[in-house]
């Protein structure tokens, strides 16, 4: 039992997206500003731990032929909890987000970690590491947002950093960074700063 | 992994217990939840009616400004078909979009007539008129049809003249982010403003090309760049507004209100 490793660990060691490849197509989608990046954060941290929370409580109730829908079931009834949250106190950013917080559901991050980690382990570790995916997950869609906001509307969080040419500044917006593929291209750079460091994840040839 | 022996009885025991829990906690946060977000709705719609008129400068604003802004708009019911102000309906108490679904206040569209794709569409409709010092500025049509996956609504606000557009909202739709979903973008709002819904002898002209509004083209005014990627759904954008200010939509109050002010 070790709470820090189970916390730490999906942030640079055993990073979701990064090492596990998971839960990409959501990356892609929410990166062009700050601040859908933080509401999905926040959503998807809340729905892994729940849902390993409650995986986790149950498992040994879990009939394994219908283990997956069980999950699934849980996993879509917090997404959806989370949605009406969102679409009651935050109504713009919910409209921003349109679909995707919806598609939380199918995130493979959270999938994955129930059956993966909830299903062998009790319910505070598998909080825990539901809450440390949920973080590793944030980081690279965090990484991902400043450059793409920052570059792409010369603003962070709203703020305007870079003056844009178009109001009298000298900053011409990068508009790649506003589309979806700039995304791949960060997620890249990201795994690649992240494996020089720890050489252990770079795959064998 | 589950320490119990595996049965039938039990997988279904365990199926109806989890979806029992599970749904009473959707139904109760849905139910619990739906006062507040009726609210923001209601808040969101006022917003965009009040964007489409320019009446705020942009959408980050907070409800007492909403609420202020909105003093100077006038809400009016109209009754379609006669296109003539109604007072059998009092505006403050009408639901439009209940209005559209309820079969003793709206009638079915003829197929060709439709090229909204709405299938039935509500006796009266509200409308909203901007005073400046007792003068109409602007008027404000609520439009709703059929995109390519959902049924867009939307404000557009005319000049007097019943012909210049001074803006254009979507406030709900289901239109695919990133693609049909532009039309939200403001920038692509922007490109309506001073275009003309008709020709002169106010027979819709309106049209969104495909792509960029060639220079010098005929009817500049009445033709609006098309968004990439979003071709079905700016048809349906087109078609709405065809329908609409077409003879089975606000185009008879138009003719009326132009007929009254040079009487």
């Amino acid at each position: 039992m070790n709470f820090k490793k189970t916390i730490l660990d999906p942030l640079f060691n055993n990073n979701p997206i990064a090492l596990q490849i998971l839960g990409v197509c959501s990356a892609l989608a929410v990166t062009s500003k700050m601040e859908t990046v933080l509401v999905m954060s926040l959503a998807v941290i809340c729905v892994i731990a729940l849902s390993s929370l409650s995986v986790s409580i149950i498992r040994d109730y879990i009939p394994s032929s219908i283990r997956i829908i069980v999950q699934m079931t849980i996993i879509a009834s917090l997404v959806i909890i989370t949605d009406q949250v969102l679409k009651a106190y935050l109504f713009e950013t919910s409209k921003a987000l349109s679909v995707y917080v919806g598609l939380i559901i199918t995130n493979c991050i959270v999938m994955g970690r129930a059956e993966g980690y909830a299903m062998q382990n009790g319910p505070l570790m598998s909080f825990l590491d539901g809450i440390g995916n949920g973080i590793g997950y944030a980081i690279v869609l965090i990484f991902v947002g400043v450059f793409r906001e920052l570059f792409g509307s010369g603003s962070l969080l709203g703020f305007q950093i870079l003056p844009l040419a178009s109001e009298g500044g000298w900053y011409q917006p990068n508009g790649l960074m506003l589309l979806a593929p700039s995304a791949f291209f960060l997620i890249g750079f990201f795994i690649w700063i992240l494996r020089t460091f720890n050489k252990d994840q770079v795959e064998e040839e | 992994m589950s320490v119990k022996k595996e049965t039938p009885a039990r997988t279904i025991l365990v199926t109806l217990i989890l979806c029992v829990v599970c749904s009473v906690l959707v139904s109760f946060s849905a139910v619990y939840l739906k006062p507040i977000q009726e609210k923001n709705k209601k808040l969101d719609i006022k917003k965009n009616l009040l964007f489409a008129a320019k009446l705020i400068e942009n959408l980050d604003v907070n409800e007492k400004q909403i609420d202020q802004a909105y003093q100077k708009i006038e809400t009016k019911v109209i009754d379609i078909a006669t296109g003539l102000y109604s007072d059998q309906v009092d505006p403050s108490g009408f639901d439009q979009a209940e209005a559209a679904r309820d079969p003793e206040l709206s009638k079915f569209i003829g197929a060709d007539l439709d090229v909204a794709g709405i299938k039935k569409r509500e006796n009266f409709s509200k409308i909203y008129l901007v005073k400046k010092e007792g003068k109409t500025q602007q008027i404000i049509f609520p439009i709703y049809g059929k995109g390519l996956w959902s049924t867009m609504y939307g404000f557009l606000a005319l000049a007097p003249d019943f012909n210049t557009i001074r803006g254009i909202t979507f406030y709900s739709h289901g239109e695919t982010p990133g693609l049909g979903g532009e039309i939200e973008n403001p920038r692509w709002k922007k490109l309506w403003i001073g275009k003309k819904v008709f020709d002169d002898d106010f027979n819709v002209l309106f049209d969104i090309l495909k792509g960029k509004v060639p220079q010098g083209v005929k009817n500049i005014d009445n033709k609006i760049d098309g968004i990439s990627g979003a071709t079905l759904t700016c048809n349906g954008v087109e078609n709405t507004i065809i329908y609409w200010f077409g003879k089975d939509g606000f185009l008879k109050f138009i003719k009326n209100e132009i007929k009254n002010r040079r009487g």
